[in-house]
């Protein structure tokens, strides 16, 4: 645990965030927060014509270093990937993805923009009805 | 360090009292550099959350169970006779503690302060408060007092006004004098607030509060660990703090209640242990404090509170006062020394025994997780005061909070951890 938490990539990610910012042509766009840290996330998905793989990802958001360089890494991971695919990810897709080990107290802010990009493709396919995302259960 | 003889506590021998503090923490036996995973010492600056406890009020709590744990108020066997005044005196020590001449009388033990809120707020608010009538709040409550009265204004239709923080994080007087008005029935106030540190008046709140026949309830959950405290000085009529910022263990409060208010108020729980005469048809309630004690309390808690108070007492609460508020001041002056810290409230030689501030281009949440790989416990997030936290625009911030076992050189141990997370965010 650690300062492990901190290696360059999560840094790397945190001071310049890939694809930040918002999509205009967007297919769907979700919003979730984590209460406990105040972390924001907004994620914008554009799919592809056969209305089932991810195309671009953009996100726009604030909060501590490990919430936004999670969702920078998950910005690029997602291109190229399907919604069922998306729907399959979980809390170790996103460790690994980090590199680094999460400490117990940590983890809602490392999976809040997989959390938001999940639910923002379950509401676009109509199987979730909520406004925004929150890591409190 | 010379000025170090100006500090009034004996924290060496203080520090031999709490194991805890013996321990090392952190590191990561993956990362080159971090040695074995257990090597650095704990540097616990997060007492405002809660207090290390001192070996006699866990030995306290190891007696009652060995020696004489047994029912109180029930058996009229050996034990539960040691027990019962055991628990029952442990009631008078905590109100001589805080002034109440009432002795166990004026002293209901509770969980915690929250249970002491929600006590006053269900057995007289609930009963009490309608639409006519407005509670009075500060901005700074913690969210024991503010979320308690807020939902009791809306069950009862009551009207909850909240006294201005000023800049400079002290309550804007003025305002608390026109928003206490004859509609007033309740004014509950923090003491020291647990994220500002502003050390608020509240005899003079207890002044505005009476003059329009309201009461006061004072949120003392900060201010009796550390401080001397007499509820009659300060014309409180409830006050209550919470058993685990004060040595003792958690599971444990105290409502400090004036007796002939107590005495017209209806219990808040119902059961066993409280009641005098049980029919099929109704029931009547023993004696204060009992009345509002339904249930088996927690025995050994409350032994430990007691004995956590005179563990304090032998060192002296004043002490304790100043020890705390030099620590304070030497905290706030080398963490202003720096242009990218902003601390919250008060100057440092006009606050309890905390400091909340943010690293900018930091989340609180990462520089705490950064001071931890250090062993410096600290506290981030919003401290159970999101309203004030919106107010000052922050999502979050960070809080030292000292005690007596702190030392300046975990003051400088706090200030060369933020200086690494500076770095690594550079």
């Amino acid at each position: 645990m650690g300062s492990d938490m901190y290696r360059q990539q999560i840094l790397d990610h945190y001071k310049n965030p890939r694809n930040y910012g918002e999509l205009d042509d967007a297919t769907f766009s979700h919003v979730g927060e984590n209460p406990s840290c105040g972390d924001t996330i907004r994620m914008d998905v554009r799919l592809e014509d056969d209305d089932e793989t991810i195309e671009y990802v953009a996100f726009s958001g604030d909060g501590c270093a490990i919430s936004q360089a999670s969702a920078s890494m998950l910005s690029s991971k997602l291109q190229g990937l399907t919604l069922d695919e998306l729907a399959e990810l979980d809390r170790d897709d996103v460790v690994d993805m980090l590199g680094v080990d999460i400490s117990p107290m940590r983890i809602k802010c490392a999976v809040l923009a997989e959390k938001v990009a999940q639910d923002g493709a379950k509401i676009y396919r109509e199987d979730l009805d909520i406004d925004a995302t929150t890591t409190e259960e | 360090m010379e000025t170090q003889e100006s500090y009034p506590l004996d924290v060496e021998s203080i520090r031999a009292d709490f194991p805890v503090l013996e321990r090392k923490v952190g590191g990561d036996p993956t990362v080159a550099g971090e040695g074995d995973g257990d090597d650095v010492p704990l540097v616990y600056l997060d007492n405002a959350a809660t207090s290390q406890t001192p070996k006699r009020v866990v030995e306290a709590i190891v007696d009652y169970y060995y020696e004489y744990n047994a029912n109180v108020h029930r058996g009229i066997h050996h034990l539960s006779q040691e027990a019962s005044v055991a628990y029952e005196e442990a009631h008078d020590r905590v109100a001589d503690f805080v002034g109440a001449s009432g002795g166990r009388e004026e002293v209901v033990f509770t969980n915690n302060t929250t249970e002491a809120e929600n006590l006053v707020a269900r057995s007289w608010g609930l009963n009490e408060l309608g639409p006519e009538d407005s509670i009075v709040l500060t901005e700074m409550e913690h969210h024991a007092s503010l979320v308690t009265w807020q939902q009791v204004g809306k069950k009862t239709g009551a009207e909850v006004r909240y006294i201005r923080t000023e800049e400079d994080g002290t309550l804007d007087m003025d305002h608390a004098a026109d928003l206490i008005d004859e509609t007033t029935e309740m004014v509950s106030v923090v003491h020291v607030s647990n994220t500002l540190g502003t050390v608020n008046p509240v005899a003079e709140l207890a002044d505005l509060a009476h003059e329009q026949d309201a009461y006061i309830f004072v949120d003392a959950a900060q201010s009796v660990p550390n401080r001397s405290v007499d509820v009659e000085a300060m014309d409180a009529d409830f006050l209550a703090f919470s058993g685990h910022k004060m040595c003792g263990p958690t599971g444990i409060g105290a409502l400090y209640g004036k007796r002939a208010i107590l005495e017209e108020l209806e219990p808040f729980n119902y059961g066993g242990g409280h009641v005098r005469k049980v029919t099929y048809e109704d029931a009547t309630w023993e004696d204060l404090p009992w009345k509002f004690e339904a249930g088996t309390p927690n025995i050994s808690g409350g032994i430990a509170l007691a004995e956590a108070v005179d563990y304090l007492e032998d060192i002296g609460m004043d002490r304790i006062q100043r020890h705390e508020e030099l620590l304070t001041e030497y905290a706030y002056d080398r963490l202003s020394e720096f242009d990218d810290i902003e601390i919250y409230g008060p100057p440092g030689d006009q606050r309890g025994g905390l400091v909340s501030f943010n690293l900018d281009g930091v989340h609180s949440h990462d520089l705490s997780s950064i001071l931890s790989d250090q062993g410096i416990a600290i506290r981030a997030g919003d401290h159970c005061t999101q309203p004030l936290h919106d107010k000052l625009g922050i999502p979050a911030s960070t809080r030292a909070s000292f005690y007596l076992y702190n030392t300046r050189e975990e003051v400088d141990a706090l200030v060369e951890g933020v200086d690494e997370a500076r770095e690594l965010f550079a």
